[in-house]
């Protein structure tokens, strides 16, 4: 069954057309990586799943991204419900300069999804459990997120969006800014995140890609050239230029 | 020989810059060199606290309370009428309006800044004053309250440009973030933007007050010049600044009430010593 379905989807910056007609069916609860060199529209496919190029002036688009069946490009569709049910980690961990607790707590308290302290202290500690940062942080739950190392601030940062996001969780490069020991421990929590989540994850990381993921996108100059098992991408790919890049001849 | 040029450029810096210190350091000097002598015949806490200010009578007292009320008065009903609507404005300059409109009014805002006080004040007196007047029925337009619209209008460009810097630098990734997690913009600039610029916006206010307490033309012109303890704030009043400022010119030299006047110099420099200081923290801060 796919959750996430991209239809005939076109994406302009201004006069430039960074996404060509992409098609393709995301899979519940699996983890799907998007690869492809610098600038071939992995990013941007990944934030047009959340509406967050919205927020880019001079961004227009066309076609369909449906979730759930319904095409959240739709009239009428409320981009913060969107926005709050599709959970999105960045680059590099954007942790707000408040406490770790009221990180948690801020996607609770602006989506009003509890009110009650106690509510809110559960969910909290919830979520900080399920990406293991809870017992490291417990003591010091109200000193500044910013004290935290880059891998505990990436960790909270999936944190934050757990403690909101229903089922669909995206990511863009994740991992970038971390060292390798930290890139591991951040792949196993994804791993661990999908039997609940379905998780689309951008990376320029080959390694990572063939690491984590079930099915895998090959991108190239705005276009989708294959979407297959990770497997098959890395060992058998059935186009030329998928094989091209996975074997290091360019990108 | 390019080394004794690198000497020379050095030494030519670190004097310009000795140069403003030692001049701080001397205005502190003669200040309070001045004022001294005055608290050896007149008692400092009777001139702080004094509710009279008579120089010229038989028997002279020299009391500011009157005048530093007047100030307080002046400077609070300002910042009450400035600080609200300059940080609306830099909100708007910076997160809502595009970016042709975000030029044109930062530079006009900054433009704004520059009038003189002079002007600030005859404006005052032809508007806001008869309209005062009118509009509360009462006997004299010249009151602290209009002053303090007139001085609002005055700090306000200062308060608005230092605060859209502020709110400016605070980074896109936060606001992403809480984008991303549904936050409206409403909702990101209450929670995120505010509370990470709230101090360059702290000490935006702290300078404009510093300005406030050292202003003289306008508030000269415009709050009635009356050094008696004002009951409320349509009364008029009189800073410390204006009573230097209006009778410096017709003191007798090295009498008491001269000195008297270098004392209130004294009080204010102090005072916007103090306010100057508690803004630069929090400009540290960030």
């Amino acid at each position: 069954m796919s959750k996430i379905e991209i239809r005939n989807f076109n994406l302009y910056y201004t006069s430039l057309h960074v996404l060509k007609n992409i098609n393709v069916n995301i899979l519940e609860r699996k983890i799907t990586a998007i690869i492809g060199p610098s600038g071939c529209g992995k990013s941007s496919l990944l934030r047009s799943i959340n509406r967050m190029n919205d927020t880019i002036e001079g961004v227009h688009v066309s076609g369909e991204i449906n979730i759930f069946g319904k095409n959240i490009y739709d009239i009428g569709i409320d981009v913060r419900i969107l926005r709050k049910n599709v959970g999105m980690v960045f680059q590099r961990p954007n942790l707000f300069p408040i406490s770790i607790y009221e990180n948690v707590a801020f996607g609770l308290k602006i989506n009003r999804i509890h009110s009650k302290k106690n509510a809110i202290n559960e969910v909290v500690e919830k979520s900080l459990k399920s990406v293991s940062l809870w017992d490291h942080v417990k003591d010091k739950l109200h000193k500044s997120a910013l004290s935290l190392t880059l891998e505990q601030q990436q960790r909270l940062c999936i944190a934050r969006v757990v403690a909101v996001a229903s089922n669909i969780i995206l990511l863009d490069e994740p991992c970038s800014s971390l060292d390798p020991i930290a890139t591991q421990k951040i792949e196993e929590l994804i791993i661990y995140l999908s039997d609940q989540y379905t998780i689309v994850i951008v990376t320029h990381n080959m390694q990572q890609a063939a690491r984590v993921s079930h099915n895998t996108a090959f991108m190239l100059l705005g276009e989708l050239i294959e979407f297959d098992k990770t497997e098959k991408i890395f060992t058998n790919p059935s186009m030329n230029e998928t094989e091209d890049y996975v074997s290091g001849r360019f990108g | 020989m390019k080394k004794n040029k690198d000497v020379i450029i050095e030494t030519a810096i670190f004097m310009c810059g000795m140069l403003s210190i030692i001049f701080v350091i001397s205005i502190f000097i003669f200040l309070f060199k001045e004022a001294i002598s005055f608290f050896w015949d007149y008692n400092f806490i009777k001139f702080l606290i004094g509710k009279n200010w008579y120089p010229n009578s038989n028997k002279p007292l020299f009391g500011i309370l009157p005048t530093i009320i007047g100030s307080f008065l002046v400077t609070f009903g300002a910042c009450v009428v400035a600080v609200p609507i300059a940080v609306m404005s830099a909100l708007y300059i910076s997160e809502i309006a595009p970016k042709g409109v975000r030029n044109i009014l930062k530079s006009l805002v900054e433009l704004m800044a520059a009038i003189p006080s002079v002007v600030i004040g005859f404006i005052g007196i032809r508007t806001v004053v008869p309209f005062v007047k009118f509009f509360f029925n009462i006997p004299t337009g010249l009151t602290a309250f209009t002053g303090s619209i007139m001085l609002a209008c005055m700090i306000m460009p200062t308060i608005i440009t230092i605060s859209e810097d502020a709110i400016h630098s605070v980074p896109w990734e936060y606001k992403e973030g809480a984008f991303a997690l549904g936050a409206t913009k409403w909702q990101t600039v209450r929670r995120i933007v505010l509370k990470e610029a709230r101090p360059g916006i702290i000490a935006a206010v702290m300078l404009g007050i510093g300005r406030l307490v050292g202003e003289t033309m306008a508030v000269m012109m415009i709050t009635g010049n009356s050094a008696n303890i004002p009951d409320s704030i349509f009364d008029p009043v009189r800073t410390m600044t204006a009573t230097i400022a209006s009778e410096m010119g017709e003191v007798v030299r090295d009498s008491a009430h001269y000195k008297a006047l270098f004392a209130i110099g004294l009080v204010l420099f102090v005072i916007t010593f103090i306010v100057n200081f508690i803004a630069d923290l929090f400009l540290r801060k960030k």
